[in-house]
């Protein structure tokens, strides 16, 4: 079946890790000017699929079966002829750009090393002459600049753009992006979709492109490959696969993916819910102030809410916003200016020592990585009742009452209480996370991304064991997110976080549904949609 | 500018403390200088003179505020007929050397740089390449081996292994010079053949720590992204070394700070067993025979060499790695034209 504009091929192929399988027969086509999507959640073995072809499997890992670039058999190839391949015919893109490169090392000094290797371009003159055309050709306005510059002088964007400047030296066949704008804002991810999709039609790669998120694939893959637990579950054109997926897994995934469409069709049945109850937040002319070497940075400027008891007030902005500082504003974790500030009617600055973190112990909080806001070493049980022990006055009975009241509002067993974090999946921790923020029974919740470290499928769920959560204690919820789609599904008002400044703010149907900022219309254009190409323009 | 002034300045209040507790502590210690001095038999009347003239009849801390000002404007012990002048740096004069402070500690310095200087270049260069191989070779022979010899140097009394290596080189297979220093005026053959000994010594003792700390980042170093990048695109595998020791630079270099810090201001041990004329032996022989002043002005010139040390490592510290450099280029805040590209 191989065709001459075939360019990788895998077929059956195995990988094994100290004796337990991690894939098992992985078939797959990438071919010349085209996007193969290798598409899974975490753990199906998407990555390791990839660098296993290309001789970067982990120590000790088994790779069978076989992996074909233009006809050459990579797998079982010696490390330097694999070297070699890498070298001079793939160029690979990988998901975190801030530390993709040394970070006491300019822009330029990558350079210069990789193109010693991959181009064997020696000579200072030359070699800047070439970064210039590369850091050009990936769209950076300014590639002097650039290349003067060290990683953390960049942004995630322009660090990706770098990145993948460097993957095309060499003129490779092949460029591998695994997961290349997941670390990134969806604005700046747009723009480097458009690139991905440039460097395919201009130069006739072919790309073999890692992600979970099916909305990515929908923008700019031709062929799609789902893996599930280390096998294929489906093959085949975007097109039959987005639009008429035949494996149930494939269409698990589609729907779990939070569509912009169905978050105001809810954001409108929730539109017009009766404002009752005396507000558990407000704040007016909000203002937060880092202090850092070389001056200050504000990181809010006079921003404010009002958040009754059961609703949900999601918080939208990209990286640097300031949605976190707010977040922390409300808990009393940063110092604040304000013109009002009350938690429960009353202005806990205006309260003494004692009365004031008892006014905050109001607020639960909830944050993104569940892998690390658990302690390792604790049962699920004694961290669901930690706040508890540091007040102090609930007995040992009623606080193990109180712990599986808090696990059955997230929908866990009682019976989890004797487990230790790594025995949970990732959605599980998320769910002891809020337990935890709920065992107070707080008057407030603030979940920070609550759900960004998790799968698409998993991220339906949480959502919705937060959603009934709310509904049952009529707590209120500030919900902080960079992406729309998950904001728009679940609150009730929403606010535009820009540079530490509010640039829209209404109920979720109004933001959402008649932007009126350029921005919100922006960040709204930018969201990958998996259908977007599948319906006729 | 201002972060490194602060730092300078925060030196000089180190080094104050440093020389005020060195002060409090002899001046609370069962000894008197002066009854040295004052010779048998010794009057209450002749002892007290003798405190007068060594400046030793007056409060720990006025003489503390005497031997700040000598640093400046030199000193002048005694009164009347009997004058003794100490000249500008003044660290004290010696009533027992019969000379001032200053010159005793010149004197013995070079030794002292000449065994510090080696040992720092040898202990780092041969830690750095054992913990860069044993990380290159994680679990293989060459790694225990390293971890092993590691173990046992970071363990071993300095005095055991300099005389093991006096025994066992110098006197039973009389390769090298059991002791002693030749000036490097008289040439670098004789000077060098009398140091590899003691610097040998030292770098096995201090070498183990730079091995431990080179294998372990490097371990970690090589696992980062930034090395799985360079190898995606190709680069050979001592250029992603080279990656990873650079990244190593930082502590590295206030590591061999310390260290060199340290040994300048004199090894003890190692001096006396190898009988090098340096400061550890003069500080050594000081306190045996109470010498007050020539302990004073070693401490204070160690402690001032550590200081020193530290200082340079911390203004080091922007060059090596940007990202610690104060006012450095951050990227820039998200703008329209970004957005909308």
């Amino acid at each position: 079946m191989t065709t001459a504009s075939d360019l990788l091929v895998l077929d059956a192929l195995h990988v094994a890790i100290a004796g337990r399988t991690i894939v098992s027969g992985l078939d797959l086509t990438v071919r010349r000017g085209r996007i193969t999507a290798l598409v899974g959640e975490s753990g199906s073995g998407k990555s390791i699929s990839a660098l296993s072809t290309i001789g970067l499997q982990p120590a000790g890992a088994e790779v069978r079966g076989s992996a074909r670039l233009d006809g050459e058999e990579l797998v079982g190839l010696a490390p330097g002829p694999l070297r070699q391949v890498r070298a001079h015919r793939v160029g690979t893109v990988f998901q975190e750009p801030g530390q993709s490169l040394s970070p006491v090392m300019k822009v330029s000094a990558a350079f210069r090393d990789v193109l010693a290797v991959r181009e064997d371009l020696r000579g200072a003159a030359r070699v800047r002459e070439r970064t210039r055309e590369l850091l050009a050709s990936v769209g950076l306005p300014d590639p002097d600049r650039t290349a003067a510059s060290y990683p953390h002088e960049l942004s995630g964007g322009e660090m990706q753009r770098v990145v993948i400047a460097l993957a095309l030296s060499g003129d490779p066949d092949l460029l591998i992006a695994d997961e290349p704008t997941t670390a990134l804002d969806v604005t700046v991810q747009r723009g480097i979709l458009e690139l991905l999709r440039r460097i395919v039609e201009e130069r006739a790669v072919g790309v073999l492109l890692i992600t979970h998120d099916m909305g990515v694939v929908g923008e700019i893959a031709d062929e799609v490959v789902v893996l599930k637990d280390g096998a294929v579950v489906e093959t085949g054109s975007v097109r039959e696969v987005l639009g008429n997926a035949s494996a149930p897994y494939t269409r698990e995934l589609l729907t779990a993916v939070p569509r912009l469409a169905e978050a105001l069709e809810h954001a409108s049945a929730a539109d017009g819910a009766a404002e009752e109850g005396e507000p558990v937040v407000r704040v007016e002319g909000l203002s937060v102030e880092y202090r850092r070497r070389g001056g200050a940075h504000r990181a809010l400027d006079g921003v404010g809410m009002e958040i009754r008891p059961g609703q949900i007030h999601g918080l939208v902005g990209e990286s640097g916003s300031g949605k976190s500082t707010w977040g922390k504003a409300l808990a009393g974790l940063v110092p604040v200016e304000a013109s009002t500030l009350e938690l429960g009617g009353v202005d806990p600055r205006t309260l003494g020592r004692a009365a004031r973190r008892a006014a905050y112990a109001q607020v639960g909080m909830v944050f993104q990585n569940p892998a690390s806001s658990l302690n390792p070493r604790r049962t699920v049980g004694w961290s669901v009742a930690e706040p508890l022990q540091l007040e102090g006055t609930t007995s040992r009975a009623d606080a193990a009452r109180r712990v599986a009241a808090a696990l059955e509002q997230v929908r866990l067993p009682a019976s989890y209480t004797r487990r230790l974090p790594h025995e949970l999946s990732g959605g599980q921790r998320q769910r002891v996370s809020i337990a935890r923020a709920l065992i107070r029974r707080p008057s407030l919740l603030v979940a920070d991304e609550p759900t960004s470290a998790l799968d698409v499928t998993i991220q339906a769920h949480v959502i919705e064991v937060l959603r009934e959560a709310i509904e049952e204690a009529r707590f209120a919820c500030v919900f902080i997110s960079h992406d729309l789609a998950v904001v728009g599904s679940l609150a009730d008002h929403v606010t535009v976080l820009r540079a530490g400044r509010a640039v829209e703010q209404g109920t979720a149907r109004e933001v959402l549904g008649s932007p009126q900022h350029e921005y919100t219309r922006a960040l709204l254009a930018s969201i990958p949609d998996p259908e977007r190409r599948l319906s006729p323009r | 500018m201002i972060p490194a002034l602060q730092r300078v300045a925060r030196s000089l209040g180190v080094l104050l403390v440093v020389l005020a507790l060195t002060y409090a502590i002899f001046y609370l210690a069962p000894i008197d200088p002066a009854l040295r001095m004052c010779g048998k038999p010794c009057s209450p009347e002749d002892l007290e003179a003798a405190r007068g003239f060594m400046g030793f009849d007056r409060p720990w801390w006025a003489q503390l505020g005497s031997f700040l000002a000598a640093l400046v404007v030199g000193r002048t012990y005694g009164s009347g007929d009997v004058l003794v002048h100490c000249a500008a740096p003044c660290l004290g004069y010696s009533f027992q050397y019969h000379q001032d402070v200053t010159t005793l500690i010149g004197e013995r310095f070079p030794v002292t740089v000449s065994v510090a200087i080696g040992a720092v270049v040898l202990q780092s260069a041969l830690g750095i390449a054992a913990g860069a191989l044993a990380a290159r070779r994680q679990g293989g022979i060459l790694d225990r081996v390293v971890t092993a010899v590691s173990v046992i140097s970071a363990s071993a009394p300095a005095f055991v292994v300099g005389l093991l290596a006096v025994v066992v080189v110098a006197l039973r297979l009389g390769l090298l010079p059991s002791g002693g220093y030749e000036n490097l005026a008289d040439g670098p053959g004789p000077w060098a053949l009398h140091l590899i000994l003691p610097w040998a010594t030292l770098a096995f003792l201090n070498g183990a720590v730079y091995a431990r700390l080179v294998r372990s980042s490097m371990i970690e170093q090589l696992g980062l992204d930034y090395a799985r990048t360079a190898r995606a695109a190709g680069l050979p595998e001592r250029r992603i070394d080279r990656y990873a020791l650079r990244n190593l630079a930082l502590p590295l270099t206030t590591l061999v700070a310390l260290d060199l810090g340290a040994l300048l201001g004199g090894t003890v041990i190692t001096e006396r067993i190898f009988g090098l004329p340096g400061l550890g032996a003069l500080l050594l022989d000081a306190t045996s025979t109470a010498d007050l002043p020539v302990i004073v002005g070693t401490t204070f010139v160690g402690s001032l060499l550590i200081v020193l040390a530290n200082l340079a490592a911390d203004l080091a510290r922007p060059l090596l790695d940007r990202r610690l450099a104060v006012g450095g280029r951050r990227p820039a805040t998200p703008t329209t034209q970004e957005t909308s590209s």
